[in-house]
């Protein structure tokens, strides 16, 4: 018996978590007091339940489409981006500052997957000042027109 | 003719210049491929806490109106759909750019979007009063299974695998009952003190249309897409318009198509562009010259396109089941400012239903006339590269989602919500029915507990819920389109193996 391809065998740990999910919900659902409380979420997660482990039997059974997944490049490709993105998000925004923060990820991000040549100096002036046009924007429309108070932290 | 009364209101300055603002930014973030009208209208909600009910909804009404419509100007001249719906748009609008008619693509398609548009519109204006006043006969356990309705067409039609876009629904519905029960106060699925307000809908919206888009972008890595705008040559607006006139057949067709698609459930703009365009083949008497640069493809395409927006908001604005993920969106910037929509909408708030509405009408003819101005400056915005587009949409959605409780919590839902999304889509499940669970979570839950008291206090719960003619109507619909499509999801999959047996 061959070894699963790389979409599928990703489908299969991609349900086999949704099935996980589910049979979580299901058991918070039907354990956790009170009752009543928890009435809708026993109706939706015993629905829930049955779709997903279905769903994970179809994907180990290699019944299903199982979609394009992710390939070894497309991976690579995201991976430098999305870690840089979940910093931001979950450390820097509130570490350093929402504006400092959104300054650095923004131009960290353009000059990663900028496909503009590294070597250039041009290219770089570019990048700074796309950057510098993109905070003043940012700053005018929630600092100035929506008066959103960010947290300012480390630096501004 | 109740929406006569207030048509001076789409007039007052403030109103007209957000009219304005929202029709030319739409055609712009419409000709942008890779920012569909959903993550456009999504992105633009914070921008509406400040303002009243009546001007977010024309803003956000404006902006949903004109990037279906702007999504035409990247498809006819970089051959890049600015969204699903602009798909058959593609097939001839292009070739007649090549053919050095892009001018006259441009024309035809924002006129036919016009008039498809407006009659959809006028649709939206007779239906929905009538709609509504129909739905005062609905007690809690038909608003439960209309709810259900929403989520089960929305997964069973809107997705390529009924099960996951089921299984979509019920983790929507399931995320919608995090937090504190409403009637006990007891913690629902609270596993991170972000998630103890619940799960705030805005920020959950931004996430799931923005955040996959973002990672998207990413992985396609250091590539420029090397897009070629064609130059757009000049074109005589009365050769346009009598290239419309001598194809009336299409434009019906078009219109015809997309208004009734529009008014399905879950049913988008992308089918119906490409069922106004087969329709519109099947009954040309030149139809082999589609595919060829033949205006009547345009026209059909685009005036489906623009005539299913004002119907997909009919069963919104009455029966709070949004018609299109757009609509969804939509659904959530009505309830942010406290209204339901349904006879509470025209009763209670009138001025905001029918200003919104005459707005979406005059915002018709805003698109076609600026959309014929703005589509050079359009197409050089579709040009703006991904790197750029994606640390523009996620600085957005960073501070969008911040700006909607000034709640770092929001933030965090907003991106693990966003980065769940990617993946599962990657893997055949779809965001729409997700968020249509999210959305009408609240209502099902609502009408279930309410329902669940009345049923103990007589008949009991199958008899309440499953008896009278209403209740057995809706369930056969919900029951109908589940089996409809896992019917149209296997003949699809033996029509795929034999053309892979073919091949």
């Amino acid at each position: 018996m061959s070894a699963p391809s790389l979409p599928r065998l990703q489908h299969i740990i991609g349900s086999g978590i949704v099935a996980a999910v589910g049979i979580w919900v299901a058991f918070v659902s039907y354990t956790q007091q009170p009752s009543e409380a928890f009435l809708f979420p026993r109706l939706i997660s015993s629905v829930f339940v049955v779709l997903a482990l279905w769903t994970f039997a179809k994907a180990c059974l290699g019944w299903t489409k199982v979609g394009g997944g992710i390939s070894v490049r497309q991976f690579t490709n995201l991976l430098p981006g999305l870690i840089i993105a979940l910093i931001y998000i979950f450390w820097a925004a509130k570490g350093l500052g929402f504006y400092t923060a959104t300054t650095l990820a923004f131009f960290i991000l353009l000059s990663l997957y900028d496909p503009a040549p590294h070597d250039a100096v041009r290219s770089w002036l570019r990048r700074i000042l796309i950057t510098a046009i993109f905070m003043v924007v940012i700053y005018g429309l929630f600092a100035k027109l929506l008066t959103v108070y960010t947290p300012r932290e480390v630096f501004f | 003719m109740e929406f006569l009364f207030y048509m001076g209101d789409v007039f007052t300055p403030i109103n007209f210049g957000l009219l304005l603002l929202g029709t030319i930014g739409g055609l712009i973030l419409g000709a942008t491929p890779g920012l569909s009208p959903t993550m456009a209208v999504a992105l633009l909600i914070p921008f509406t806490f400040q303002l009243d009910a009546a001007q977010g909804l024309i803003l956000l009404g404006a902006a949903y109106t004109s990037t279906v419509a702007g999504g035409a100007v990247s498809a006819i001249l970089l051959k890049i759909p600015g969204a699903p719906a602009n798909i058959a748009t593609t097939l001839d609008g292009h070739t007649m750019a090549r053919k050095g008619e892009g001018a006259k693509a441009l024309q035809i398609s924002f006129l036919a979007s016009a008039v498809g548009g407006v009659f959809g519109v006028l649709l939206l204006i007779f239906l929905t009063p009538v709609l509504a006043q129909w739905a005062l006969a609905f007690g809690p356990s038909h608003l439960f299974w209309l709810a259900i309705l929403g989520v089960t067409v929305i997964g069973s039609l809107d997705s390529k695998s009924v099960v996951k876009g089921l299984l979509s629904g019920c983790i929507g519905l399931w995320l919608a009952t995090i937090g504190f029960d409403d009637i006990m106060g007891a913690q629902r699925f609270i596993f991170h003190p972000a998630l103890g307000g619940g799960i705030n809908i805005i920020a959950a919206l931004i996430g799931l249309f923005a955040i996959p888009q973002v990672i998207t972008m990413f992985a396609k890595g250091r590539h420029n897409d090397g897009a070629e705008v064609i130059e757009v040559q000049k074109h005589p607006i009365g050769g346009a318009i009598r290239e419309l006139l001598r194809n009336k057949r299409a434009m019906g067709i078009g219109t015809a198509s997309g208004s009734i698609i529009g008014l399905i459930p879950g049913v988008g703009g992308q089918i119906a562009g490409l069922v106004a365009y087969d329709q519109a083949k099947k009954f040309s008497p030149e139809r082999e010259k589609f595919g060829t640069g033949h205006s009547e493809g345009v026209i059909a395409a685009e005036s489906a396109n623009n005539a299913m927006v004002g119907p997909s908001l009919v069963p919104l604005l009455t029966l709070s089941i949004p018609g299109s993920p757009t609509a969804a969106v939509l659904l959530g910037g009505l309830l942010i400012h406290g209204i339901f929509p349904g006879t509470d909408l025209f009763d209670n708030h009138p001025d905001v239903a029918w200003t919104f509405i005459n707005s979406m009408l005059i915002g018709q003819v805003l698109m076609c006339l600026f959309g014929l101005y703005v589509a050079g400056l359009a197409a050089k915005v579709a040009q703006v590269p991904q790197s750029v587009m994606a640390a523009v949409v996620l600085g957005l959605a960073v501070f969008g989602s911040y700006s909607v409780q000034s709640s770092m919590g929001d933030v965090y839902v907003m991106a693990a919500l966003g980065v769940m999304m990617y993946f599962l889509e990657r893997f055949g499940f779809s965001a729409a029915p997700l968020v249509l669970g999210l959305i009408l979570g609240p209502i099902a839950e609502a009408n279930f507990i309410q329902g669940s008291m009345i049923a103990n206090a007589t008949d009991g719960m199958s008899a309440y819920f499953l008896g009278g003619g209403l209740n057995l109507f809706l369930i056969a619909v919900v029951i109908a389109s589940i089996f409809y499509s896992a019917y149209m999801e296997l003949r699809s999959r033996r029509y795929t193996s034999k053309e892979e047996i073919m091949a």
